[in-house]
């Protein structure tokens, strides 16, 4: 738990007037609000801190205290003594005030140097809007390519609560879909919030992806390239026997219709596979075979 | 299909949200919501609440007035399609990354 620089995360000089950190707490306000930021985690943070500081400066108590014991808040029997009368006088406050008012939840999380500095009872102004909808909430699910080749269902855990969900085919990496009314409880009567889940895909297999089709690199034997034969690859979902035709040259790609990624949210549909071929150039030849090449060398001059 | 229960009557939007019917009639004049009637109240589809507590949010802890915000929103909306669109290109530029 470190000090933290109420002044120096707004901006302004210890002598700033209310005026000042009023001013400063809005401009950064209207660079780092997380409506104005969405999916910003350090927007997110900035604006957590910023608010903090708020809270801290713009009150005349929390700032007298701040400045008095800010930095000697872990030592310092005064500390500790002004802490202790401090905490007395909120609950005091709070006391009187109990009964009175709705408790919207903010999910506004303070530092640990906030609350070891002014507990609970430091959050004086409820400057979040009064909130009716629920809370929504945003997840992450992180995902192997091979799991999204099929459509499936899953129970995820949010929030404590068990959400059954199917993740259809062939959702991208990246993707967001939302889950309506998955959110956390609306407030009198109020409608739910909605969970937001963003699906991370991982590839660990031998394909690439993009959208819907797949590529893949097949080595390729130096005589099937030249003299056409078959090989055997591995699509996604089974094994396919390709003809090669005799003359092939490396790098020739060679598109399997059908072969490849399941088009989202249309069954039974599906990309292409598009496969390369890499030939090899045989190694450690014996002397009969590199014999062999001579005379091939021979009839191409 | 659309229900009555997903209505809310502007009546308890404004009590809820503790603003005026003219702030909600300004938003609806300014095309940021939608005002259907329902039974001759006034309401707001509950999908768009979560708009309405953004509009509510910026307008309070930012100051922003109603020409603002719906500059706000018409960025955010482009925002939107921009990151899709760069997640779409930097899905595309993995096939190109050697493993």
């Amino acid at each position: 738990m470190a000090f933290i620089d109420y002044y120096k995360t707004l901006g302004v000089p210890k002598t700033a007037t209310e005026k000042e950190i009023k001013a400063a707490y809005r401009k950064l306000a209207r660079k780092y609000h997380p409506d104005i930021n969405p999916d910003d985690k350090e927007a997110e943070r900035k604006f957590k801190e910023i608010n903090e500081a708020h809270e801290v400066l713009s009150n005349p108590e929390n700032r007298k205290k701040y400045d008095k014991y800010g930095k000697d808040w872990k030592h310092g029997e005064e500390y500790e003594k002004a802490q202790r009368q401090y905490q007395s006088q909120q609950r005091q406050q709070q006391s009187q005030y109990q009964g009175g008012g709705q408790s919207f939840g903010g999910g506004e999380d303070f530092s640990d140097f906030f609350e070891s500095m002014f507990g609970g009872g430091g959050r004086a102004s409820s400057r979040q809007s009064a909130r009716f909808k629920g809370q929504d909430f945003n997840a992450e699910l992180h995902l192997n390519l091979e799991d999204v080749y099929t459509s499936q269902k899953q129970v995820l855990t949010v929030n404590g609560k068990k959400i059954r969900l199917t993740i259809p085919a062939g959702v991208e990496n990246g993707q967001v879909i939302k889950i309506k009314g998955k959110g956390g409880p609306g407030v009198n009567g109020g409608p739910h919030g909605d969970l937001y889940i963003k699906f991370i895909i991982n590839n660990h297999t031998a394909f690439k992806r993009e959208g819907n089709n797949l590529y893949k690199d097949v080595d390729l034997n130096l005589y099937t390239a030249i003299l056409g034969g078959e090989v055997e690859i591995d699509s996604m979902s089974s094994a396919v026997k390709l003809k090669v035709k005799p003359e092939t040259s490396n790098g020739t790609k060679v598109r399997l219709k059908g072969k490849g990624f399941p088009v989202y949210k249309k069954e039974g549909q599906y990309g292409d596979l598009i496969v390369t071929y890499h030939l090899q150039t045989p190694k450690n030849l014996s002397e009969r075979e590199k014999e062999l090449f001579k005379e091939l060398q021979s009839i191409e001059k | 299909m659309m229900t009555e229960e997903h209505f809310i009557s502007i009546t308890t939007i404004c009590r809820q949200y503790e603003i005026d019917f003219t702030f909600v009639d300004s938003l609806k004049r300014m095309g940021l919501i939608q005002v259907e009637i329902i039974e001759e109240d006034p309401c707001i589809h509950a999908d768009h609440i979560g708009d309405l507590e953004k509009i509510i949010r910026l307008h309070q802890d930012l100051n922003v007035n109603l020409e603002g915000i719906d500059v706000v929103f018409h960025l955010l909306e482009k925002e939107r399609a921009l990151r899709n669109e760069l997640n779409t290109l930097k899905n595309r530029l993995r096939i190109y990354e050697s493993e």
